[in-house]
């Protein structure tokens, strides 16, 4: 059973231009600066002056400038697109009691990452993100959003040395993201996306990922916007079950494959806000606000304009910086556009439902 | 008395040092993987580490030195990603791990490649007089599985080919006491009763067939169906292995209950998978354990191996996990039966 959907409302824009209303936003990451990336290996260097004070400094200085970025681009919701993050798993690995890190391991080819272990029960210590979101929320005029990895991924990314199942680690993690969401509900958070990219890699483990959502949202505020970001997978193994977990909004990458699988979703009961990605994260060039369009057609498809959010497809950090930049200015302005003709009935939802061919 | 043998069916990880250096030197992207014809820099980088691979086990005490595979970008596809006449498409996922390789598009004759006798020759310069050579290969089955077959049209007729492929590789391999062949698509996606199981068994058979060495035939995350099993035993291999730790022991005992064993056995009872390092004494416990279980059946030797490949660790738990199975064979083999 989704939430509650219309606490979108709560993100337009006092001074939006049309009636309808879709919802702009990013999944997350974002390319960091040169010098972001120049300075964390300074800070690394135990000859450099430049120490761990110095380094925080330069990830204030980065969230505060891509957090401009994103409003310059014109975003309704706004994320500090991840500058204090380097992986999402081990960044909140670092963050909870229980896991230790044994060294990297392979992904495919040459690329590793350093897959923690967890060998004792985990805890939650100091707020994981809460002074990030006040810091960015502080710096920000429009809303934040704030991903946070989910605690499925949390597991399943990690070696369980300590429980029994992989599904009592997702739990007991589920449990502390509970506990963190509500921390940053305090802070003033309204819009927090669950990321939980292992879903696509097991789908046969929806039923687990529901159960943590529920741990996840008890006891959440309706009026908090409670988002599901899921990529790269095989969604009829997962769809219609997303139509019951607790989310407000479900955030899929279709626009790599082509939109082949918007028919999965497109079964007229689609429960949650749909949060359609509508420029490739995988591509060096920015799509043209006419392509962009009709991929947001792609989405009226499954909801209508009312339930729609349109992002990219995925983070968009390993792109180029000028090409992320160009990608998030276009998709909304396509938003945009797609709205105005929506509002002068240019556009029909029914045609696009319904084809006349069909 | 039963000889207990600790060994691994290779494919490890990378040292640290050579990660960097080799994703300095090769890059991150697809096209960037090995192909086969490597420049001298990037060779040099492997022979280093190859010799730290077997270093590793000489230290920890095994009774088996693998080439360690480290050139295996593609992991189990490997002697295919590398072959003339295969290219390489898009990346795609390896089995139910969070673990990638380029898709082998088959799109000419299996013809002799080398690649691996090359690696095994190299090993070979490294090792003393008084150690033992295993060699690692993936399976018939589980290669055909890994690939798509672009060019011999019929899922019989590409198995076969990929059988006779490996059977020539084995036969240009220089003298190794064991060959090991890694079958886990024999358990993930067991062979069709349609005559392809028969088929599965018979290319075993066929790559065994090329080898002085024992032969070894891996199944892993689960066991052997009932009917693989029992066409699995017409091929004359001196070992099945199972997988005690994902698999289902229930189902290889019931295997081997029914249809008997091989005189030999291979018993995956570290974890390949999981940093948690078993002590010898745990490992131990398992081998006897097994034993008990099928009172019908002395085995002549027993392999004491992890029960995947172990480039899914950090190398340090890798390398304790090596020592874990040295120490449990000479623990055992302390005791009189």
């Amino acid at each position: 059973m989704s939430r509650n959907p219309e606490n979108r409302e709560q993100f337009r824009p006092e001074n939006h231009p049309s009636d309808h209303f879709l919802l702009t936003t990013v999944v997350g990451s974002y390319p960091k600066p040169k010098w972001l990336n120049r300075a964390g290996e300074l800070a690394e260097d135990e000859e450099s002056k430049f120490d761990a004070d110095d380094l925080h400094e330069a990830h204030d200085d980065a969230c505060r400038l891509i957090t401009e970025e994103h409003e310059r681009a014109g975003l309704d919701t706004v994320v500090d697109g991840e500058m204090r993050r380097e992986e999402m798993v081990e960044f909140f690995a670092h963050r909870i009691d229980g896991y230790e890190f044994h060294g990297p391991v392979k992904v495919w080819g040459h690329n590793y990452f350093d897959k923690p272990s967890v060998v004792d029960a985990v805890e939650y210590d100091e707020p994981w993100l809460v002074d990030e979101f006040e810091f960015t929320a502080a710096a920000a005029e429009r809303p934040v959003k704030v991903p946070i990895t989910g605690p499925y991924t949390l597991a399943n990314w990690a070696f369980n040395e300590h429980y029994d199942t992989e599904e009592d680690l997702a739990y007991a993690l589920a449990d502390l993201v509970n506990e963190e969401v509500e921390k940053l509900v305090e802070a003033g958070a309204r819009y927090v996306q669950i990321d939980e990219p292992a879903l696509a890699t097991t789908p046969d483990d929806h039923a687990i990922v529901g159960e943590c959502l529920e741990r996840i949202v008890a006891g959440i505020d309706e009026e908090v916007r409670i988002g599901l970001h899921v990529c790269y997978g095989d969604y009829s193994r997962i769809y219609p079950e997303i139509n019951d977990y607790p989310i407000d909004e479900f955030d899929v990458e279709l626009c790599n494959g082509d939109y082949e699988q918007i028919e999965t979703f497109a079964d007229g009961q689609f429960a949650p806000d749909l949060a359609l990605g509508v420029v490739d994260a995988h591509t060096a060039e920015v799509e043209p606000v006419e392509d962009i369009k009709e991929n947001i057609l792609q989405g009226l498809k499954v909801v209508p304009p009312e339930k729609l959010t349109v992002s990219p497809d995925c983070g968009l950090k390993l792109l180029p910086r000028d090409i992320a930049y160009g990608k998030m200015e276009n998709m909304v302005e396509a938003a945009r556009q797609v709205e105005a003709e929506l509002d002068a009935g240019d556009i029909s939802v029914e045609s696009v439902r319904a084809p006349a061919d069909d | 008395m039963t000889d207990l043998v600790a060994t691994t069916p290779g494919l490890y990880p990378l040292p640290d040092a050579a990660k960097q250096r080799l994703s300095d030197l090769k890059g991150h992207q697809k096209g960037d993987l090995v192909s086969g014809d490597e420049g001298p820099e990037i060779a040099a980088a492997y022979e280093e580490a190859r010799g730290e691979l077997i270093a590793d086990q000489r230290t920890a005490g095994l009774d088996r030195i693998v080439e360690g595979q480290a050139r295996w970008d593609d992991m189990l596809a490997h002697p295919l990603t590398v072959h003339e006449n295969v290219e390489t498409g898009g990346i795609v996922r390896y089995y139910d791990n969070n673990n990638f390789y380029r898709d082998p598009q088959v799109r000419g004759d299996l013809t002799a490649s080398g690649d691996v006798a090359a690696e095994l020759d190299a090993a070979t310069e490294l090792l003393g007089d008084d150690e033992s050579l295993q060699a690692v290969l993936p399976g018939p089955y589980s290669l055909a599985d890994l690939a798509t077959d672009e060019h011999y049209g019929d899922e019989a007729e590409f198995l076969d080919a990929v059988g006779d492929f490996l059977a020539g590789e084995v036969e240009a391999f220089p003298a190794h006491e064991t060959l090991f062949l890694l079958e886990p698509s024999l358990v993930t996606n067991p062979p069709a009763d349609d005559g392809t199981d028969d088929l599965a068994s018979e290319v075993v058979d066929r790559v065994a067939g090329a080898t002085d060495g024992d032969v070894v035939v891996q199944g892993y995350w689960g066991a052997f169906e009932e009917k693989t099993y029992a066409h699995l035993m017409d091929a004359d291999v001196d070992a099945f292995g199972f997988d005690l730790v994902a698999g289902d022991r229930e189902q290889d005992l019931y295997n081997v209950n029914e249809y008997g064993a091989k005189d030999e056995v291979s018993l995956g009872l570290v974890d390949g998978q999981n940093t948690l390092v078993e002590s010898p004494e745990t490992v131990r416990e398992r081998v006897d354990w097994f034993q008990d279980q099928v009172p019908a059946t002395d085995f002549e030797r027993v392999y004491l191996t992890t029960n995947t490949e172990t480039f899914y660790l950090p190398v340090s738990k890798h390398k304790e996990k090596l020592v874990a199975l040295a120490e449990a064979a000479v623990a055992e083999s302390e005791v009189t039966q």
